[in-house]
C-alpha cells in the first residue's frame, strides 16, 4: 500500500485543521516518497505508547513515513539504522521536543496509555515530565550535583522541604548508581564530573522526576567503554520500574540491553521484532544487509 | 547486582497529578514573563519612536521661514549721493534705511522712537545685506522701486508658526502687542509668506536664529572627516593586515592586540585630553583647527576599522592564501592579490560605521576648541570651525525658541547623515556578502 | 597651498614609476627574464625613493614653520611688545595672526602691528618658496639615483616589499603610541597639578569648587578639589541609569533570543540598535529640553522639589542610550549558551521562562556581569548627555530630584574657554581625565577577562 501525494496532503490537511498549527499549509511543500511496509508485528500485549501513522516534515521534506509501532510497558526497544534514517527524529516526536525545533510538523497519532501526546488538552510540561529524556551528549546544567538532579522535582514541585528533597535526590542518584560516588561532593559542579558520571548525572535527574518513560537518545556515543557498560547494566535495571527507548548506533549495544529492536531506512520502519530474532534471523533484505555490515 | 530501594520509595508519586497541580500558577508565570518582555522591547522600540517624533515635530517647521513683502525704493540720495557709481561708496551704503523706509511706508500711521523700533524690528537686519547684494549685483537697481521679500526677524517666525502664545501677558512674550497687530495686518494682505528655508543650508552660524545655518558645521564636519579617513582607514587595513597576515605571534603582538580593544572601550574624553595635551600644546597645533579634530578622531576610529578590518581578513579561507602561495607568489603579493580585494568589502562596511560614529561625536572636539562661535564657513583645514554635533550643542544652550527649533533640524540633517552612512555600509555588506 | 604641493609630489611620484619600469624595460634590453624582479617593482622602487624622501621633510617642514615664523616675527617686534608677560604675548600674537589672515582683529590695529603682521607675511613667502623647491628638487633627486641604481640584477620586489612591511609594522604601533600618548599626556599634567594640590585632598576631600581660582594672585586661590562629590554624582547618574538599561536591555535580549518569531526579531533588533547609532549630542539636547522639564512638571504636580538639572533626567535618558549595548551583549552571551542546556531542561517539562529564570541566567551569568561592566564603564565616560542635562554644582547627595555633577561635565567645563594652562584649575581636569581612565580601564579589563573565560567554557 503506497500512500500517493493527493493523499498525504489530505491528511495534512486534517491534521492542520484537527490541531489548528501555526504554519499555513501554503508555506509547506509536501514530497511524499513511496514508503514501505513494515515487517514484524507492531503491536504488544501490554503496550505504553501507541504510534499510527507517524509523519515529520522539516519545512516539507518528509523525515519520518508512516511509522507504527506500540511500546511496551517495562521494556526496553532499541531502535537502530544508518544515520539520517529517522530514529532520533522519530525518538523526539515520543515527548514531543521536535516543539522546539521551528517548521518542523508531526502529523499522525501518538498516545500515552490512553492520552494522544498531540492533543491541544495535552500539556507538553506535563508530557515531558512523564516521559523523559537522555541526550547524546551528557548535559548536566552548570549547577552542583545536587541542584541537577533538585531541578526537576523543584520545577514541578513535587516535594515540600529540604528533608524530602533530599531523600528524593539521594534516591535517584542510587538508582543511577552514582550515589557512592558522589556521595562526598554533592555541592560541586556537574561539570566537575567525568564523562560518564556526567550521562548517569543526567539519567539521575531524569529519574528523579519519576517518569514513566525515558527516551534515549545515543545515551553511550560520547563515552568510553567502560563507562558505557555501566550505563548499559543501569538501563537493564531500569527496566524495573520505567519503558525505555533507545536509539544506538551501535548493535552490539542494542542486542545487549533491548527485549525488541526496530530498524530505520530512511525515514521508513522497516522491521520490527524480538531483538534476538532481528540480529539472528532477518526477514527484511535491508535489515539484514544492515546488520550484515554491508552498509550503514 | 540488585539494589533494594528504601520504601516508602520517594520516586513513587503520582507525576501526572502532581504537574496537574501546578500547571495553572507555572503557566501564569510563563505568561508573565513573557509579558515583561514584550514591554522591554515595546519600551526600547517606544524611546526611538518618542526620540525621533520628538525631534522631527520640533525640526521640521524649520525648514521653511518667514519672509514679509516690503517695498523698498532704492534711493539715489542714500544709496549713491555722488552718483558716480563708486562701488565703495555702493559698498558701504546705510541700507538698513532704506528697509526702514520701507517699512514706515507700508505703516505710515506709526510714530514715536519705541514704536518704531518695534517696527523696524519685524525685518531681520539680514535685509540690508540682501539690498547690498542685489544693488551691487545689479547698479541699475538704484532709483528703481520694487517689492522685495525680506527675511523676518526670528520673533515674528516664531509668532506665524504658531509657537507664541498670544493670549500670555505682553511683558512675558517676546513680541509685543503692537507688533502682533502689524503682523495680522501684512498676513491678511498677503505680504507675509513662508518659504523654504536655504538659509539654514547656506550660512555659518549667527547670533540671530533667523540667520543661523549650518552650512560652516557642515563644512567643519566634512574636513575633520576627510583628516580622520585619510588618516584612519591606511593605517586600519595597515595594522589589520599587518596583526593577521604577517604578525609573529609573540608578547609584542599580544600587547598590540590588548591595546587595541581597550582603545575601543576608552571614554571619548579622555582622546580629547590627549589631542589637547599633545597636538595643541606640545605639537603647537592651531586650536578650533579641523586638522585637529580629524588627528583626534582618527585615534579613536582606528580601532574599530582595525577590528572589523581583521574581522574580514579572517572570513577569508585560507584555501586563498595557500593556492596563491602555492603558485610562487610573494607573501605581499598573496596578500595584495587576493586576500585584501576579498577583504576590502569588511573593510569598507567597518569603516563607514567608524566614520559615522566620528561624524556624531563631540565630547573630545569640545577639549580642542571645536566649540567656538564661529561665523565664517571654513575653507581649509587649519581655518577655525565646529562640527556639526558640536554646532548641535552650542545651540541647544540657547533659550530662543527659534533656536530649539534650528537645533531640531539640524539633528534631522546630522540623523540624515548617520542613516545614509549605515545605510551604505548594510548596502555594501549585502551587496557583496560572499558565503564560502 | 599645501595641497597644490602635495598633488604635485603625488603625480611626480606616478611619473617616476612609468620612468622606473621604462628603465627597467631598458637595462633588460627587452628580456624581462632577465630582470629580479617584475618592471612593475622597479617602478614602485622609483615612485618610492621620489616620494618617501621628499614627504618626510615636507611634513616636518610644515609642522615646525609657523612656531618658527612666529619666533622671527616677535625677535623683530618693537621691544615693549617683544617684553610683555607670555599670556599677553600669545594675545598679541593670536591678534597678529587674525590680523594676516584678514580677520576681525580686537583692537584697530597699531603700527607696529601692521608692521609685524607684513614681517609674517614676507616670511611666510619666502618659506613656502623654499618648501616648494626642496621638496621638488629632493623628489627629483631620489628619482635620479633610483633610476641609476636600476640594473638587471638590483632587488626591486625585495626592496618594495621591506618598505611596505615597515609601513605595516608602523601602523601597527600607533595604537601602542595612542595608549601612550593618553597616558603620559594626563599624568604629566596630573603630577602638576598633584604638586599643587595634595592627592589626599583631590581623592577624599569632600568639597569640589575650582571656580575660586579665578585668578593668580587671588589668596586662597587654589580653590577646593575634592573630588569625591563628582564621583559620587558619577556614580547616581550611572546607577540611574544601569536601573533602566539593565532590565529593558537583558530582557528585551531574552524575549528576542527565545520567544520572539524570526520575524518579530528580524525587525525588532535593528529598529532596537538604531537607539546605538544616535549621536550623543541628539540624547543631551532630548535629555535637556523634553525630559528634564518633564520629570520637573510631574514632580512639582506630586508636590516633590525637582530641580530643572535632576540626575533622574539624564540618568534616565543615559540608560535609554545603553540600552542596544546591553541588549546586544547579553544576546551574544546567551545564544552562546548550548542549546543542549536547553534541551535537558525542556525534557524534563521545564517551561521556557523556567529554562531561563533557572539554566539560561545562571550559566550566562558570568558573561552578563562582563557586559553590565562593561555598560557602567560606558556610563561613567558619557559626556555629552550629562553636560547638556546634568548639573554644574557638586552637590554631595544620592537624591535622585537634585542636580549633581559628574566627572566628564566638570572636565568640560574646566576645559572649554580660555585659562592660562598651568593653573590647578586646568591641570585638575587632567587629574580627572587620568581616574577617569584609570577606572574604565580597570572595568573595562576584568570585564573583557569575564566574558573571555565565560566564551571560553563553552568552546
Amino acid at each position: 500500500m503506497s500512500t500517493t501525494i493527493i493523499e498525504a496532503k489530505a491528511n495534512l490537511d486534517n491534521a492542520l485543521n484537527a490541531e489548528g498549527r501555526q504554519i499555513p499549509l501554503s508555506s509547506v511543500q509536501i514530497t511524499d516518497y513511496d514508503h514501505r511496509q513494515t515487517v514484524g508485528k507492531i503491536t504488544v500485549d501490554n503496550p505504553k505508547m501507541i504510534c499510527r501513522d507517524v509523519n515529520v516534515y522539516y519545512t516539507g521534506k518528509q523525515a519520518l513515513k508512516h511509522v507504527s509501532i506500540d511500546i511496551g510497558a517495562n521494556e526496553v526497544i532499541a531502535f537502530i539504522g544508518p544515520s539520517g534514517c529517522g530514529k532520533s527524529t522519530f525518538l523526539r516526536c515520543l515527548n514531543r521536543m521536535n516543539d522546539t525545533i521551528p517548521f518542523c510538523q508531526v502529523i499522525g497519532e501518538i498516545k500515552l496509555d490512553q492520552d494522544d501526546i498531540y492533543d491541544k488538552s495535552i500539556d507538553v510540561v506535563q508530557l515531558r515530565a512523564r516521559v523523559g529524556m537522555v541526550f547524546q551528549k551528557p548535559n548536566p546544567f552548570p549547577k552542583s550535583i545536587y541542584e541537577n538532579v533538585a531541578y526537576g522535582p523543584r520545577i514541578h514541585g513535587m516535594v515540600d522541604g529540604k528533608a524530602e528533597m533530599d531523600e528524593l535526590v539521594r534516591a535517584s542518584l542510587e538508582r543511577a548508581g552514582l550515589l557512592k560516588e558522589v556521595e562526598n561532593r554533592l555541592s560541586e559542579p556537574g561539570t566537575s564530573l567525568s564523562g560518564g558520571q556526567q550521562q548517569r548525572l543526567c539519567i539521575a535527574r531524569a529519574i528523579a522526576v519519576n517518569p514513566e518513560v525515558i527516551l534515549m537518545d545515543e545515551p553511550c556515543s560520547a563515552l568510553d567503554p567502560i563507562a558505557t557498560a555501566k550505563i548499559e547494566e543501569l538501563i537493564d535495571e531500569l527496566r524495573e520500574n520505567y519503558t525505555i527507548v533507545i536509539v544506538t548506533h551501535s548493535m552490539q549495544q542494542a542486542a545487549r540491553v533491548s527485549q525488541r529492536t526496530a530498524y530505520f531506512h530512511l525515514g521508513d520502519l522497516i522491521e520490527i521484532g524480538e531483538t534476538d530474532q532481528i540480529f539472528t534471523n532477518p526477514k527484511h533484505k535491508l535489515t539484514e544487509d544492515y546488520i550484515t555490515g554491508r552498509f550503514g | 547486582m540488585n539494589k533494594v530501594i528504601s520504601s516508602p520509595d520517594p520516586l513513587q508519586r503520582n507525576i501526572k497529578t502532581i504537574v496537574n497541580a501546578s500547571l495553572p500558577r507555572r503557566h501564569a508565570a510563563e505568561r508573565r514573563f513573557r509579558w515583561y518582555g514584550l514591554i522591554a522591547v515595546s519600551l526600547g522600540l517606544a524611546f526611538v519612536v518618542l526620540m525621533f517624533g520628538n525631534i522631527i515635530s520640533k525640526g521640521y517647521p524649520a525648514f521653511w521661514q518667514t519672509y514679509i513683502q516690503v517695498p523698498i525704493q532704492f534711493d539715489p540720495a542714500v544709496i549713491d549721493p555722488q552718483g558716480n557709481r563708486d562701488p565703495q561708496a555702493l559698498q558701504s551704503a546705510d541700507y538698513a534705511a532704506l528697509v526702514r523706509a520701507g517699512m514706515r511706508r507700508m505703516f505710515p500711521a506709526v510714530e514715536g522712537r519705541l514704536e518704531l523700533r518695534a517696527l523696524y524690528g519685524l525685518v531681520s537686519s539680514d535685509g540690508a545685506l540682501e539690498l547690498q547684494n542685489r544693488v551691487l549685483q545689479n547698479p541699475e537697481l538704484i532709483g528703481a522701486e520694487q517689492e522685495i521679500w525680506l527675511l523676518a526677524s526670528a520673533n515674528v517666525d516664531t509668532l506665524i508658526k504658531g509657537n507664541i502664545e498670544r493670549s500670555l501677558d505682553e511683558t512675558e512674550r517676546p513680541i509685543k502687542d503692537n507688533q502682533i497687530g502689524w503682523v495680522d495686518q501684512l498676513q491678511a494682505a498677503g505680504q507675509i509668506e513662508k518659504q523654504f528655508n536655504t538659509i539654514l543650508f547656506s550660512s555659518g552660524d549667527s547670533r540671530e536664529p533667523e540667520q543661523a545655518g549650518i552650512r560652516g558645521a557642515l563644512m567643519g564636519s566634512f574636513y575633520t572627516l576627510l583628516i580622520t579617513f585619510l588618516l584612519s582607514f591606511p593605517i586600519g587595513v595597515a595594522t589589520a593586515v599587518y596583526l593577521e597576515e604577517f604578525a609573529p605571534k609573540n608578547r609584542w603582538t599580544d600587547l598590540i592586540e590588548v591595546n587595541i580593544n581597550n582603545l575601543a572601550a576608552v571614554p571619548s574624553i579622555v582622546f580629547g585630553l590627549l589631542g589637547l595635551a599633545v597636538f595643541i600644546n606640545f605639537f603647537g597645533l592651531p586650536r578650533s583647527a579641523p586638522l585637529v579634530g580629524g588627528l583626534v578622531l582618527s585615534l579613536m576610529t582606528l580601532p574599530v576599522i582595525i577590528i572589523a578590518g581583521r574581522a574580514a581578513l579572517t572570513s577569508v579561507p585560507p584555501s586563498i592564501r595557500e593556492a596563491a602561495l602555492g603558485v610562487g607568489a610573494s607573501k605581499l603579493q598573496m596578500v595584495g592579490h587576493h586576500v585584501l580585494p576579498l577583504a576590502m568589502p569588511g573593510m569598507l562596511t567597518g569603516s563607514i560605521i567608524g566614520m559615522a560614529r566620528a561624524l556624531g561625536e563631540s565630547a573630545p572636539l569640545l577639549m580642542i576648541g571645536m566649540v567656538a562661535f564661529i561665523v565664517d564657513v571654513p575653507k581649509s583645514f587649519t581655518d577655525p570651525a565646529t562640527v556639526l554635533p558640536v554646532q548641535i550643542f552650542l545651540w541647544s544652550d540657547l533659550p530662543e525658541r527659534a533656536f530649539v527649533e534650528r537645533t531640531s533640524a539640524a539633528i534631522m540633517v546630522l540623523l540624515a547623515f548617520m542613516i545614509v552612512m549605515n545605510g551604505l555600509a548594510i548596502i555594501l555588506r549585502k551587496r557583496f556578502e560572499r558565503r564560502w | 597651498m599645501f595641497i597644490y604641493l602635495f598633488l604635485s609630489l603625488l603625480l611626480l611620484s606616478a611619473g617616476a614609476y612609468h620612468l622606473g619600469r621604462k628603465r627597467a624595460f631598458v637595462v633588460a634590453n627587452g628580456h624581462i627574464r632577465k630582470l629580479h624582479s617584475l618592471p612593475s617593482f622597479y617602478g614602485s622602487y622609483t615612485a618610492l625613493w621620489c616620494f618617501l624622501p621628499a614627504l618626510i621633510v615636507f611634513g616636518l617642514w610644515i609642522t615646525f614653520q609657523q612656531g618658527f615664523i612666529i619666533d622671527l616675527v616677535v625677535a623683530g617686534m618693537p621691544p615693549e611688545l617683544r617684553n610683555l608677560p607670555p599670556d599677553q604675548l600669545n594675545l598679541v600674537v593670536n591678534d597678529l595672526k587674525n590680523l594676516v589672515g584678514g580677520n576681525f582683529v580686537s583692537s584697530a590695529p597699531n603700527p607696529a602691528m601692521l608692521a609685524a603682521a607684513d614681517h609674517y607675511r614676507h616670511l611666510r613667502t619666502v618659506g613656502n618658496a623654499a618648501l616648494w623647491v626642496t621638496v621638488l628638487s629632493l623628489a627629483i633627486l631620489g628619482v635620479v639615483h633610483a633610476w641609476r641604481a636600476i640594473s638587471p640584477t638590483l632587488r626591486a620586489r625585495n626592496r618594495v616589499e621591506r618598505v611596505v612591511n615597515v609601513f605595516l609594522i608602523a601602523s601597527s604601533t600607533i595604537a601602542i603610541f595612542t595608549t601612550l600618548g593618553i597616558v603620559l599626556s594626563v599624568v604629566f599634567e596630573s603630577i602638576l597639578f598633584f604638586q599643587k594640590v595634595p592627592i589626599s585632598e583631590f581623592l577624599f576631600g569632600l568639597q569640589w569648587s575650582p571656580q575660586t581660582a579665578l585668578r593668580a594672585d587671588q589668596t586662597g586661590s587654589s580653590g577646593a578639589f575634592g573630588s569625591v562629590p563628582l564621583f559620587a554624582g558619577t556614580l547616581l547618574i550611572s546607577g540611574i541609569a544601569m536601573v533602566i538599561a539593565v532590565p529593558i536591555g537583558l530582557m528585551s535580549a531574552l524575549f528576542l533570543s527565545e520567544y520572539a518569531t524570526p520575524k518579530f526579531r528580524a525587525v525588532a533588533k535593528p529598529a532596537l540598535e538604531v537607539l546605538a547609532g544616535i549621536p550623543t549630542v541628539v540624547y543631551g539636547f532630548f535629555a535637556a529640553l523634553t525630559v528634564a522639564p518633564l520629570i520637573r512638571e510631574i514632580g512639582t504636580s506630586m508636590g516633590l522639589h525637582v530641580a530643572s538639572e535632576s540626575a533622574l533626567a539624564a540618568g534616565l535618558v543615559m540608560g535609554i542610550m545603553i540600552i542596544p549595548f546591553v541588549s546586544s551583549l547579553s544576546d551574544d552571551v546567551i545564544n552562546a549558551v548550548p542549546q543542549s542546556m536547553r534541551d535537558g531542561s525542556y525534557a524534563l517539562g521545564a517551561t521556557k521562562s523556567e529554562t531561563i529564570k533557572r539554566v539560561l541566567l545562571p550559566a550566562a551569568l558570568p558573561g552578563i556581569v562582563g557586559s553590565i561592566l562593561l555598560a557602567v564603564s560606558r556610563a561613567i565616560g558619557e559626556t555629552m548627555i550629562v553636560v547638556m542635562a546634568a548639573g554644574l554644582s557638586a552637590n554631595l547627595t544620592a537624591n535622585p530630584l537634585e542636580a549633581v555633577t559628574t566627572v566628564t561635565v566638570q572636565i568640560v567645563t574646566l576645559l572649554t574657554g580660555d585659562q592660562e594652562f598651568d593653573s590647578p584649575k586646568t591641570l585638575a581636569a587632567f587629574a580627572l581625565g587620568l581616574m577617569l581612565f584609570i577606572v574604565t580601564l580597570i572595568l573595562n579589563i576584568i570585564a573583557l577577562q569575564v566574558v573571555r573565560k565565560y566564551r571560553e567554557q563553552y568552546e
